[in-house]
């Protein structure tokens, strides 16, 4: 069959990586260290339209454990998600990022704060990435006052202004025209920054996503498109929806590259390499092969679609947290109690996180009237009828 | 203010009450299904009793299996869709005549007008009304436009998008809006919203055999919870008229969708109190069945209209101003409008947004005490 013959080739990439040369590189360092490892990525780098970076990446002890530690509390985190959700205390719509951590952290690794990110409703971790909080994460997720979003928005609705994260969007690919008004907005001003716009594999077929394109290619806008290509756009495969699933060569005219999205260190040099191009040369698209182990949302079980082996076989071959472990090992950073530690500890943070969100209350009521308009410029709201209940927004 | 928000409070806790009465009431094959049942016998075979979904499911097993240049495509309806209407579909009547689309829905429609155009029967899914925004442009002004801009050399009549609408209890901004009102607006296609099993099936194969472009839209929160009776065979039922699913004497009550089993209990709880209420189905929007809301508010004297979309500017508005304009001497209260607040569907406020029972008790008591 055509599925199995096309799904064996998602366990491609860390086949390569297990030969790959840092493994024998054995050497004693300290985590706190600042000494440069080179790693190198799973797979080269294929480009279009342009000269793809090395391979290989610098590194520090402490970049790589806290790649680490980072990446345990994501996934802690979107496990917990799924049975708060399973127990009735997250409701609406839940889309969950395990499998995907590597794109977030990697990308998080070689830009800044100032950089502006903007993506869909998969939205949890690239929220906690940007540096949100558990607590806030999980408050938003509950519909509770301390969210990020002050209970208002949701799971699909997580923003972070201090650290330009421009939130998530629950209708797909329309976040990504968005990021071209911020781009732009960057390259006025002048400054040094760019916007990563990101979107699926399964919003890449989207009308306006072209539109996007072509716009940002015109002006030379400082806009990366990051089209996570996890392989499913909902239960359909990639190759059952679109033409030519080769997403980093969908821009035509735009270059584009396409990274392996489940290795953080693959992530962290094509960011690095795009946001330079950006700055220089305008738009480029980065296509980050990468897989997610849930359904596209709670309600899918996620196995309809494609074969419980295909999961548990890219669970086995490319797992983001798994490749790092190893790197860790094969340094000699940590040994395999330690890093068993940091995952309970995740754990631990988590459950507190829980406890703590559910301790916060709902929104007050007069909330749902509030942010319609902006406050003091906003007109009546009205209610059962004209003459029932009537208000002001604030 | 303060007083109001007291109020939105009752509403919200007597909303949790009133869902399991929801609940109740439709799984006991509705109050709504026995005066329907007496006003239209089943046409062809025998009734089972199956719910909205499953309704929706054989009108379109009926539809493809009847005109074999009929085609029904969208987000994951090869796979049955995300609330199983078209399960079974692709195995029965092959890829070729039900098939999965791309996420692109300015595409899906615009193809579907093309498709039509040649004398086809383009049956699209919008996967969540609320997604239905981008095929504004190609709804608003390809399909509906088609035949008045080509003086009648073209249409796409065989066109109809279906789309689930409405609240679902926790849904949320994207999958819970009520966006029936901006295609009212829109001469030259159709808006039609089924209340329940009976009437989706019959009016889904009214709207793929109608010769204009309809928009169909589904209420997503009955599609496992309203069961009843449902004539096994082909059965249509007429577009632009509505129908009296209640007689009373004191105020007619205009309602569609899911909306009507809420209204529906309101009626009730006003008899008790000795005010006999006229409850109608519109399930036609455009172009709507005037003659039978306004002979209504003749008998009665007055009017209320309840939808879960804005107030503000939503089709209860229309109805209003055309129910004012032919009936006005003899109106004995101003028309009343219990419906959504003008505010972006909530998350965690939908119980207070929602234009629940006790609200429209309320109006009704109100319009009738006026």
């Amino acid at each position: 069959m055509a599925l199995a013959r096309r799904s064996s080739n998602l366990l491609k990439p860390l086949s390569t990586a297990s030969s790959s040369s840092s493994f024998l590189n054995r050497r004693p360092f300290s985590t706190d260290d600042s000494t440069t490892i080179t790693i190198e990525t799973s797979v080269p780098f294929t480009g279009h339209n342009c000269e793809p970076p090395s391979r290989s990446v610098d590194t520090t002890p402490k970049e790589l454990m806290n790649f680490f530690t980072d990446m345990a509390l994501m996934r802690r985190m979107e496990i917990a998600a799924d049975s708060l959700y399973k127990s009735k205390l997250i409701r609406g719509f839940c889309h969950l990022y395990d499998g995907q951590e590597a794109v977030s952290i990697g990308m998080e690794a070689a830009i800044t704060k100032k950089d502006c990110i903007i993506t869909a409703y998969r939205d949890h971790c690239i929220f906690l990435g940007r540096g949100g909080t558990l607590l806030e994460s999980f408050s938003e997720l509950m519909g509770r006052q301390a969210g990020c979003s002050r209970g208002k928005g949701g799971s699909m609705h997580f923003y972070k202004k201090d650290a330009c994260f421009f939130g998530g969007h629950g209708i797909v690919g329309a976040q990504v025209p968005l990021g071209c008004g911020l781009a732009f907005a960057q390259k006025y001003r002048k400054e040094d920054h760019v916007t990563f716009a990101m979107y699926g594999d399964g919003a890449a077929n989207q009308g306006q996503l072209f539109e996007a394109l072509n716009m940002a290619a015109l002006w030379d806008l400082p806009a990366i498109l990051v089209c996570e290509n996890n392989h499913y756009g909902m239960g359909t495969a990639e190759w059952r929806a679109a033409k030519s699933p080769s997403y980093y060569k969908r821009g035509d005219y735009v270059p584009g590259l396409k990274v392996d999205g489940m290795d953080a260190f693959a992530v962290k040099q094509a960011c690095k390499f795009a946001k330079e191009h950006a700055l220089k040369n305008g738009p480029i698209i980065l296509e980050m092969d990468t897989y997610r182990y849930h359904g596209h949302s709670m309600s899918d079980p996620g196995s309809t679609y494609r074969t419980r082996d295909e999961i548990s076989g890219v669970r086995q071959e490319r797992d983001p947290i798994e490749r790092i472990r190893k790197l860790i090992l094969a340094h000699d950073l940590a040994t395999e109690k330690e890093l068993k530690d940091i995952e309970k500890l995740a754990r631990k943070e988590v459950d507190e996180a829980i406890a703590k969100a559910k301790e916060s209350p709902m929104p007050d009521d007069p909330e749902l009237f509030t942010n319609v308009y902006r406050k003091g410029f906003g007109v009546e709201s009205f209610g059962t009828d004209r003459k029932e209940v009537r208000a002001t927004l604030p | 203010m303060a007083t109001n928000l007291k109020r939105f409070k009752e509403f919200g806790s007597i909303f949790i009450n009133h869902t399991n009465l929801l609940r109740r009431f439709s799984s006991s094959s509705a109050v709504l299904s026995s005066v329907d049942a007496q006003l239209q016998p089943p046409t062809t075979g025998t009734g089972k009793s199956i719910n909205l979904y499953t309704a929706i499911n054989q009108a379109l097993q009926i539809a493809l299996d009847s005109d074999p240049r009929s085609y029904i495509f969208g987000e994951d309806v090869g796979f049955g869709g995300v609330f199983r209407c078209t399960t079974g579909l692709a195995e029965q009547f092959g890829k070729h005549r039900v098939f999965n689309t791309p996420l692109c829905e300015q595409g899906i429609v615009g193809f579907g007008i093309g498709l039509a155009a040649m004398g086809n029967r383009a049956i699209a899914e919008i996967q969540f009304a609320d997604y239905i925004f981008p095929a504004f442009d190609q709804i608003v002004n390809e399909a509906a436009k088609f035949r008045y801009r080509s003086g009648n050399e073209f249409n796409c009549g065989g066109l109809t998008i279906r789309a689930p609408y409405g609240a679902v209890g926790h849904g949320g901004h994207y999958h819970s809006q009520s966006p029936e009102a901006f295609f009212c607006h829109v001469p030259g296609i159709k808006v039609v919203i089924p209340r329940s099993p009976k009437q989706a099936k019959g009016l889904l194969l009214s709207s793929i055999r109608e010769p204009n472009p309809v928009v169909f839209f589904e209420p997503k929160w009955l599609y496992r919870l309203a069961v009843e009776e449902v004539p096994e065979g082909d059965y249509t039922l007429p577009l632009s008229e509505a129908e009296v699913i209640r007689e009373g004497s004191d105020i007619t009550l205009v309602g569609w969708g899911a909306q009507l089993s809420i209204m529906e209990q309101a009626c009730i709880d006003a008899e008790k109190d000795g005010i006999s209420c006229e409850l109608i189905d519109l399930k036609t929007l455009i172009p709507w069945d005037k003659e039978t809301v306004e002979a209504s508010v003749r008998k009665t004297g007055r009017l209320l209209i309840s939808h879960e979309a804005p107030v503000t500017g939503g089709f209860g508005a229309e109805i209003s101003a055309s129910i004012v304009e032919r009936c006005f001497l003899r109106l004995e209260a101003p028309v009343a409008r219990v419906c959504g607040l003008d505010t972006p569907f909530p998350l965690v406020f939908e119980p207070f947004y929602m234009p629940t029972k006790n609200k429209i008790l309320d109006a009704i008591k109100d319009t009738v005490n006026y």
